[in-house]
């Protein structure tokens, strides 16, 4: 019933591709949550601007990140865009796939967090003589950026796992395309697909751990 | 000087502050006593801009606060303000709570606006508590290193919004204690208080307010030790 065989000497020969792999992971990750944080600042400002355009625009935007599939995410802006002519690499699309969702997801951590930060913090810096640009960035967002930290550090982990959906718009150099190149050539699913796991575990992991390490060293009060 | 002349303030449909007149004149202590809802806190939003006003005027040293053209910003350097929940930065330490706005809004050097916070918290009783956060700090610690924070900027003014409200009665008296020392040196300011003991030792007048209006104002003499208007006694009788 159960005859398959364990071959794991082939698949460790080919760890030093899958690390490789893992290191386009990691930095596609990386980069999306860059960009996303970006993006949901901007967001965040839009939805709470007077003018009903900019706030519709990032509402929506919001609103699609969270509730459809990032797959879904992703294949639209690969082939969605690409039935319009306008064709982008897999690594781009996943890279603004992830982006997309980030963005969203991070808008609405940023929403709840600055309804945590009291008015009265903006009003005391104000009352200093700071203007309203300067009281944001001197005394609103570094409280913030200490209540979001836990929801963007899950993000960033999130951001990590879903660029495993690259394969699906044709990415093959990130840790997911290696293994499953490796897969069609010999078959040895379980042992590619397990070190992959593994992989991606200590990728998260170690992203866990610098970021509460990074906390300790931020948030001293 | 600070004159306020006919402020009408609302918030939607409920007028606050119904045309008040006062002014406080260079190196005056002026109180604002009065029941809860009477505008007094509000009107010291005002007078810094802070709450917009729907009618009259209200003029720092001639600047007209809630004019178009009005540098709020700079015209708030010379206002301090300390309000009832203190609003100490959790964020940074007593001594960069004090050093933050001589650094970033009057654009000072890291030394010199150290100078001057430690000047200032050693003004509070403070000096041993420089690189504290304020979770660590009790509530009359904290709104004394908010009255230091106020301070450093230099103001001409300080306004006190019901300063010590917020705190345990045990720890009223230092707060109160600071006060008197920088009317005794000779600061401007207006207090709004419900302390009326103490806004009888301090005050050069005292305002007492109801309904969005001046009931009543003049020396503590008067309007404390003997109010000429029965709203004003009665309001005294209730607070006693």
């Amino acid at each position: 019933m159960f005859d398959y065989t364990f071959q794991w000497r082939p698949a460790l020969r080919a760890l030093p591709d899958m690390l490789a792999g893992a290191w386009v992971t990691f930095e596609t990750a990386a980069l999306s949550m860059i960009l996303g944080v970006l993006l949901a600042l901007a967001l965040t400002v839009m939805r709470r601007m007077d003018n009903p355009l900019p706030r519709a625009f990032a509402n929506l935007w919001v609103s699609i990140a969270r509730n459809t599939p990032s797959l879904f995410q992703i294949y639209m802006l690969y082939f969605g865009l690409g039935s319009f002519g306008w064709h982008i690499s897999s690594w781009a699309a996943l890279l603004a796939g992830i982006t997309f969702n980030n963005a969203g997801y991070l808008a609405e951590n940023f929403r709840g967090g600055l309804k945590a930060v009291p008015d009265t913090q903006m009003r005391a810096a104000r009352s200093l003589g700071m203007g309203a640009f300067q009281a944001y960035r001197l005394i609103v967002f570094p409280q913030l950026l200490r209540i979001v930290y836990h929801p963007l550090t899950n993000q960033m982990v999130w951001a990590v796992l879903m660029t495993s959906l690259g394969v699906i718009v044709g990415l093959n150099d990130d840790l997911t395309g290696v293994t499953q190149d490796y897969n069609v050539r010999t078959f040895r699913t379980f042992e590619f697909f397990a070190i992959a796991a593994v992989l991606y575990y200590l990728i998260t992991k170690v992203i866990v751990l610098v970021a509460r390490l990074l906390a300790w060293r931020l948030f001293r009060y | 000087m600070i004159e306020i002349d006919q402020v009408h303030k609302s918030f939607g449909d409920l007028e606050v502050i119904k045309g008040v007149d006062l002014t406080v004149a260079k190196g005056e202590v002026v109180s604002i006593i009065g029941g809860s809802g009477s505008g007094k806190s509000t009107l010291l939003m005002c007078i810094n801009g802070l709450e917009p006003i729907q009618r009259g005027s209200i003029r720092v040293d001639g600047i007209e606060v809630h004019a178009k053209g009005t540098d709020l910003n700079r015209l708030r350097r010379k206002i301090g303000i300390v309000f009832q929940q203190w609003n100490a930065f959790p964020h940074l330490t007593v001594l960069e709570n004090v050093m933050l706005a001589p650094r970033k809004v009057l654009g000072l050097g890291r030394a010199e606006a150290q100078e001057i916070a430690l000047k200032q918290l050693a003004h509070v009783g403070l000096s041993d508590k420089l690189e504290v956060f304020p979770s660590k700090l009790s509530g009359g610690q904290q709104q004394r290193m908010a009255i230091a924070r106020a301070l450093a900027m230099s103001p001409d003014y300080m306004l006190f919004d019901e300063a010590t409200s917020a705190l345990d009665p045990q720890l009223v008296g230092e707060v109160l204690d600071t006060i008197r020392l920088l009317a005794e040196e000779g600061m401007t300011m207006l207090l709004v208080t419900h302390e009326i003991r103490f806004a009888r030792d301090v005050s050069d007048r005292v305002a007492f307010f109801r309904n969005g209006l001046v009931h009543e104002i003049g020396p503590p003499a008067q309007v404390i030790n003997a109010p000429q208007r029965p709203e004003t006694a009665e309001f005294l009788k209730s607070v006693r």
